[in-house]
């Protein structure tokens, strides 16, 4: 018996252990499906904000970021917890303040703007200037994000702590949700944000 | 340039700033069919940067031109797929 008739017998059967032709179909098969989902994965691009402020200056950057993200094709949640959450409240929404104190920049000195009313006086000062410079208002930006398919998700622990109800929220945002699904959407995205 | 063009629909986000003109640009195109060309038309001196980069950064879309006017910005986007 040659070298050569020995080989082509291994070739003809395999040992005993080695997988069948069928069972190495399944798991190519197995393997192409696995591959399809992650390249079909990376083509679909996410961004993750936590909103944490609602003063109306800050409530501006998770939502501008939000619809502009939103507009380059991106699956956007952003997760709105403690102050953060007056941005989602129908009602509070509507009448978020600039503080007169703490920022340096300000016209008017700490000491003056600590003094009762001061905030009022800032904070109608810059929605003049909002309205002269037709910026979008905060329910603009909302609504337009909420149309181009935003998620919005009301921080459920901060929804309690505030003694807020599900129903004080725009129509579309998620109540129910915690830090892991937070957690679980900034491991998935592309952009993590904390504001 | 945009004379040669033959362009499906005008937005007109005149007096908008940051971010609408990007925002209403996408909302307008997405109900153009493939090879239409969309002219917007803007006040906003950032919407040059911005609809340049939102053109590059995102599927389905590109940047025929920018003109800047004497008074208004007008890009011509289409949409691509």
């Amino acid at each position: 018996m040659s070298t050569d008739t020995s080989d082509a017998a291994a070739d003809e059967t395999p040992a005993e252990d080695a997988p069948s032709r069928a069972e190495l179909a399944t798991r190519v098969e197995e393997l192409e499906t696995a591959l399809a989902e992650t390249t079909a994965d990376d083509d679909s691009k996410k961004m993750s904000i936590i909103a944490t402020k609602g003063t109306l200056d800050m409530a501006y950057p998770p939502l501008i970021l939000a619809s502009t993200a939103a507009a380059f094709g991106y699956e956007v949640t952003v997760f709105h917890t403690f102050w953060g959450l007056d941005i989602l409240h129908e009602e509070r929404s509507k009448d978020l303040k600039l503080s007169s104190v703490g920022n340096p920049n300000m016209p008017v000195p700490n000491v003056v703007g600590a003094l009762p009313g001061m905030d009022r006086v800032t904070t109608s000062m810059m929605e003049k200037r909002i309205d002269n410079n037709d910026t979008a208002t905060i329910e603009e930006l909302l609504e337009t994000s909420l149309d181009m398919g935003v998620e919005f998700q009301a921080c459920q622990m901060t929804i309690d702590l505030m003694d807020y109800d599900e129903d004080d929220f725009y129509d579309g945002v998620t109540t129910g949700v915690g830090a892991a699904t937070a957690i679980q959407d900034m491991a998935e995205a592309d952009i993590q944000l904390l504001v | 340039m945009s004379s040669e063009l033959d362009i499906a629909e005008t937005l007109d986000v005149k007096g908008a700033s940051c971010p609408m003109p990007v925002v209403k640009t996408k909302t307008t195109i997405d109900d153009l069919a493939p090879g239409e060309i969309l002219e917007v038309l803007a006040t906003d001196p950032g919407s040059m940067s911005d609809i340049d980069g939102w053109a590059a950064g995102t599927d389905g879309v590109s940047l025929v031109s920018q003109e800047e006017g004497a008074d208004v910005y007008k890009h011509y986007v289409r949409k691509t797929e």
